[in-house]
């Protein structure tokens, strides 16, 4: 690999310890995708943020690079265990609580913004066109890099964070062109709306292509989609599909950059649609948990949650899940005291996914699809898939 | 016997090869704390990887078992060196934050559980002394 000077000098060592194994991260990932030289970043995301993934192991290694770790560019974190203020109320050990704290401190130290979210691209970490990034956490990459049309490949909690503290990431994958080209051809047959069914539309083809071997589809026939449903249906193909990018005709800003692939090769009809959905409601559920909020909610998500809320009373314990920007947004306009009065939680900084909750409930209601795969895989629930509207009436039934 | 492959992260090691034709997942795979493979139905079940050169084709699973590999180098319990037929972003990436000697690109059916090698991860080659 082709080096700058300043590269070269952050490998030997010149810039302290942390720049040092940054670059050896860097430019062995380079080495082994055969990238030409190392490329400036805007902007990190980093993954591996939760206690409950990182470990003892992962804490020490990031306290070893917080020695003399700095960020060069912005650099934001992905959902934590708790809630960081309200980790009490959500039923968090103190024990936890305290090792999570260590982990946030020690992304503090490098300068990295301890905003927990999924969704950095409406907090402010929020790239332009065809800018480079290095960003982890998977349903992010594949919003920034298909909705938005900045390039990042899926980086892992330590090759982010290289990134951030040197501020390069080796030129490959989806940074290039030629990577970028949708590779299968899919039309949607019927109309598709709601963050829920965004997410059922999501892994119809994450499971498809997961099946063909392939990476890139090109998506034709979804006439309009709102940021919710994008960011909704960007985690679900990413869970089911470990899809990075895609390209929707009309709706991304990329789809008539590349050729298009030529063939139709598969369609989805509403039967698609209604099997699949289906399979994200497990028949004998006994539903004692709601949480919206995968991806983190939107204020204008929050926004319909209180307006759905207003004057009712929840009976199940019911989770809304967002970064605490957004949360402070609500609690200015009014929005978390309606939701709070219903006996509502806000849940910010974390979410369903991450949070320490194995086995404590029986049965989740969520409207994502990425939600259900977790909620079943790693916290052992039995799930069921709903819109919003459907949520919150379970939620006060 | 010399065997010429790919330089991944630098360093010599010589040690007794521990060689399994399966993937291996070092989060939830293996025990950190005892560098045992903990994995179910796997070759090496049970058996340690402490000290040895660990050769098996390439990593699996989640991103998380870079760390993993990084807490096995802080408790003494890390393999001495690793050999993969094609390395995957998780192991190379463990072992450059664990600093153990890596080289791939090997043609791992040429070695036999129970050699001695030496791995030198500088150079990127492999020498079976027995």
């Amino acid at each position: 690999m082709k080096l700058t000077t300043e590269e070269q000098d952050m490998l030997d060592g010149k810039y302290g310890k942390a720049a040092q194994k940054s670059m050896e991260i860097l430019t062995t990932l380079g080495e082994i995708f055969d990238a030409e030289c190392m490329i400036d970043v805007y902007g990190v995301q980093i993954a591996g943020v939760s206690y409950a993934n990182l470990g003892e192991a992962g804490l020490e290694f990031l306290s070893e690079m917080a020695e003399d770790g700095k960020v060069r560019v912005l650099t934001t974190l992905n959902p934590a265990g708790m809630d960081r203020e309200n980790w009490q109320a959500l039923g968090i050990d103190k024990e936890f609580a305290k090792n999570q704290n260590r982990a946030i401190d020690a992304f503090a130290k490098m300068g990295i913004i301890t905003t927990c979210s999924c969704t950095p691209y409406l907090i402010g970490n929020s790239p332009h066109f065809g800018q480079h990034i290095a960003w982890a956490e998977s349903s992010a990459v594949c919003y920034s890099n298909s909705v938005i049309g900045a390039r990042t490949n899926r980086e892992g909690g330590p090759s982010a964070l290289a990134s951030a503290i040197t501020g390069k990431t080796p030129k490959y994958g989806y940074h290039l062109d030629k990577n970028r080209h949708g590779e299968v051809l899919i039309k949607v047959n019927a109309p598709v709306k709601g963050t829920d069914e965004f997410g059922v539309l999501g892994k119809i083809i994450g499971d498809k292509l997961v099946e063909i071997g392939k990476k890139i589809p090109y998506i034709t026939g979804i006439p309009n989609a709102t940021v919710e449903e994008l960011k909704s249906f960007c985690a679900s193909i990413a869970t089911y599909g470990g899809t990075a990018l895609f390209h929707m005709q009309e709706i991304t800003p990329e789809y008539n950059e590349y050729p298009k692939p030529s063939n139709i090769t598969f369609e989805i009809n509403q039967e698609d649609l209604d099997k699949t959905r289906k399979e994200l409601i497990d028949g004998d559920i006994e539903i004692d948990f709601v949480s919206i909020g995968c991806p983190h909610a939107s204020i204008h998500e929050i926004e319909k949650i209180a307006s759905l809320l207003k004057g009712k009373n929840v009976k199940k314990e019911f989770w809304i899940t967002t970064a605490r920007p957004t949360k402070r947004i609500a609690d200015e306009v009014g929005y978390s005291k309606i939701i709070e009065d219903a006996g509502a939680k806000f849940a910010a900084d974390t979410c369903c996914v991450v949070a320490p909750i194995k086995g404590r409930f029986k049965g989740i209601m969520v409207d994502s699809a990425k939600a259900c795969y977790y909620g079943r895989a790693k916290n052992k629930f039995k799930v069921k898939i709903g819109s919003v509207e459907d949520c919150v009436k379970e939620a006060i039934k | 016997m010399k065997l010429n492959g790919r330089k991944i992260y630098k360093g010599t090691a010589k040690a007794e090869a521990i060689v399994t034709k399966d993937g291996i997942s070092f989060y939830g795979g293996v025990d950190p704390d005892t560098g045992t493979i903990v994995e179910v139905g796997h070759e090496l079940e049970g058996q340690s990887i402490t000290g040895k050169v660990l050769v098996f084709p390439t990593g699996k699973g989640s991103t998380v078992g870079s760390y993993t590999l990084y807490r096995m180098k802080k408790n003494n319990m890390a393999p001495a060196a690793i050999v993969n037929k094609q390395i995957d972003t998780i192991i190379a990436v463990g072992c450059i934050i664990s600093e153990i000697p890596c080289v791939d690109k090997i043609d791992i059916d040429n070695i036999k559980t129970g050699q001695k090698l030496i791995v030198n991860g500088s150079e990127g080659t492999i020498e079976i002394i027995d």
